[in-house]
């Protein structure tokens, strides 16, 4: 059970690392499909099967083909020869080594207050369809919302400033 | 569902043979054996289909373009794909100098899986599913949208301007045609009430007299199970949509840096998700396994799922063998301007006959609005778009 | 790692994953990996949410929040994707460039 935990961990933060790292930016987005598809396989060995196949299939089916279009759109796949972390990257480095050592530190000292293990909660997508039309419609509608004003505004940012004339 | 045991048997009798086989196993090997034995089982047979499908596909067209198509190897050409693999296995595998070596690697392994995994939760028979999932519909959707990367991997890594542009024409179409494919889905869904592919099926293995209640009979159902046909045949890549691998604009799309071994994958993928997406049209509005009448329930379900998938790809070669290719504003108007708003429509349809209760209302009411929608939208779609003899800029 | 409860490990690696999400956005120069390093972030988050869910007291009426938590954050992921890379496709096009240190002008 742990061999699995891990190796799927070591994925996860393998591609996540590789995304970060990486000086071609395809590859990074590549990488990063590596990361999303390593949650998808933690959300699986949570239980949680709904959310896992939602995550690849918008995860993996959406925004990384997102990602490498807006990539190749903007001629970004080569490495600029400045260098491909920013001038202030010291700087970003502290704060989320420090992030992560907050985090990690409150972690660390709860796990002995944590849950030791529970049996696996019995959710099925019915009741979960069944939630999202009942107890949580409100969010369910406002994110019907957000994603029209999303698809429209997305396709407004990305309209030619001038029609071309046919 | 009543049934003799003689009936049965035909009917159960690769089920049988895996558990009898599993049998000889002790005990703690049992679970993983019979999902191996089922894994086993979907790598032999689709490809094997694949195989039998290119001769089709081969002869057919050749019938259809007044041609006779392969006939050198064995009986009636139909040894043709064993000649094609060892050619396939003995050409030299090229790789570009300038590709990028472990990405042009991966991108037709990644395809393979992908298209493997949709397989494995598709019922091809009464008890014949490798995993009954919850979210079933919602796993095969996942793994079609994964095989996308894959196509762009393709064509990025080879570093070849006619494999970019093929792959981005591919991702571009996929992306667009998912939408339609997931939403014409999600009507039956609506009236399934589920996405366990299991259920929707035993949903629909009902009959009223000696007719079953598959979702294609009714307006909305004909509606998605259209729309669904034409957003799989662009899902892949199929002509009419074939603008990806367009021989005559971008030599071969995305896998045209391909040789060999690694090309042959790409075919066989090609060929597998036709048979995944068919498989899902089958289940979705066609009963799955369920016989088409109720007395020819006696044929084993399996013979009826790969019979109703096998004519879903003979539609395919035939509209190969008919349709010109479309062009890209074409595709990609068809898909945002009339294959969108219409399955938006029909979810709402899809809604109304929920809620209208049983009754002939029904029936018309949602048969009207969808024809009055498509004939509105078609109208929309070509207005003030003069259809006549082209005249080209150049040939004036 | 000796741990007693499998949920501080899967905290732990959405700690880890966050911290590398946020180091990314904080150090690329590439506006394009900077959203990729928010949307290690934001799936960080979601990890939590269903790590929570799962190892949280079952059953009780508000079993499903973790759950619904992620599923509406993968969705609102989805708009801030389209949205973000909407603008770096407009940001390219005006200024010719992705590269954060020299989109350093207010004015168009």
């Amino acid at each position: 059970m742990h061999v699995v935990f891990f190796l799927i961990a070591a994925l996860t933060l393998g591609g996540a690392l590789a995304a970060v790292l990486l000086k071609n930016t395809v590859h990074c987005a590549l990488a990063v499909t590596l990361a999303f598809l390593g949650h998808a396989l933690l959300f699986l060995r949570l239980d949680a099967q709904f959310a896992g196949f939602a995550q690849i299939l918008i995860y993996i089916g959406a925004v990384a083909i997102l990602v490498v279009f807006a990539i190749l759109l903007t001629r970004g796949s080569e490495a600029p020869a400045s260098g491909i972390f920013s001038k202030t990257w010291l700087l970003g480095l502290l704060i989320a080594a420090a992030v992560f050592a907050v985090l990690g530190w409150s972690i660390i000292e709860s796990a002995r207050a944590l849950a030791v293990d529970s049996a696996a909660p019995q959710v099925t997508v019915h009741d979960i369809g069944v939630a999202l039309v009942g107890r949580y419609v409100l969010p369910l509608e406002i994110v019907a919302l957000l994603l029209t004003a999303a698809t429209i505004g997305a396709v407004i940012v990305a309209l030619h400033e001038k029609e071309r004339p046919r | 569902m009543a049934s003799t045991s003689a009936v049965t048997g035909a009917d159960q009798i690769f089920i049988l043979l895996r558990d009898w086989l599993v049998h000889l196993l002790p005990s703690a090997l049992r679970p993983a054996a019979s999902v191996v034995l089922g894994a086993i089982a979907i790598v032999a047979v689709f490809p094997g289909l694949f195989a039998l499908t290119t001769v089709f596909e081969r002869k057919g067209l050749g019938r259809m373009q007044n041609r006779l198509g392969p006939n050198r190897v064995g009986p009636y050409g139909f040894f043709q794909p064993i000649a094609d693999g060892i050619k396939a296995l003995t050409k030299e595998d090229v790789v570009p100098f300038r590709a990028d070596a472990m990405v042009h690697f991966l991108a037709p392994l990644v395809l393979l899986v992908t298209v493997f995994m949709g397989f494995a939760v598709l019922p091809v028979g009464r008890n014949m599913q490798l995993v009954d999932m919850d979210s079933g519909l919602l796993f095969f959707f996942a793994m079609g949208a994964a095989t996308e990367l894959s196509v762009f991997m393709a064509g990025w890594s080879s570093r070849n301007k006619y494999s970019m542009l093929g792959a981005m024409r591919a991702v571009a179409q996929m992306i667009s045609y998912e939408v339609a494919l997931l939403l014409s889905s999600v009507t039956v869904v609506m009236i399934a009430g589920s996405l366990s592919l299991t259920e929707i099926v035993d949903a629909q293995n009902q009959y009223t007299g000696i007719f079953p209640h598959w979702y294609i009979f009714t307006p909305w159902g004909l509606a998605s199970f259209l729309m669904f046909s034409i957003a799989a045949t662009a899902e892949t890549n199929r002509s009419p949509f074939d603008l990806p691998e367009g021989e005559s604009e971008i030599v071969a799309g995305y896998h045209t840096e391909y040789s060999g071994f690694k090309f042959a994958i790409f075919f066989v993928a090609e060929y597998l998700a036709m048979f995944a997406l068919s498989g899902m049209g089958a289940t979705l509005f066609l009963g799955g396994w369920s016989a088409p009448l109720k007395f020819l329930g006696f044929i084993p379900s399996w013979i009826w799922f790969f019979l109703k998938v096998m004519c879903a790809i003979f539609i395919f070669i035939w509209m190969r063998g008919t349709l010109p290719r479309l062009r890209q504003d074409q595709l990609m108007n068809f898909a945002w301007k009339f294959a969108l708003p219409f399955t938006l429509l029909n979810l709402l349809v899809t809604a109304l006959w929920r809620f209208m209760g049983a009754g002939w209302l029904r029936w018309v009411v949602c048969a009207a609005i969808l024809a009055g929608a498509y004939v509105f939208m078609g109208r929309m779609g070509m207005h003030r778009k003069h259809i006549g003899p082209r005249s080209y800029r150049y040939a004036e | 790692m000796g741990f007693a409860s499998p949920l501080a490990a899967y905290l732990l690696v959405a700690a880890l994953l966050f911290a590398i999400g946020l180091a990314g956005a904080l150090t690329r120069r590439n506006a394009i990996l900077v959203l990729i390093g928010i949307e290690l972030m934001l799936n960080a988050a979601n990890l939590n949410f269903i790590a929570f869910w799962r190892y949280g007291p079952h059953p009780n009426p508000d079993s499903l929040t973790g759950m619904m938590f992620a599923i509406f954050s993968i969705a609102v992921a989805a708009a801030e994707a389209a949205v973000g890379l909407g603008l770096v496709i407009s940001i390219y096009r005006h200024a010719k460039t992705t590269d954060l240190d020299r989109i350093n002008r207010m004015k168009g």
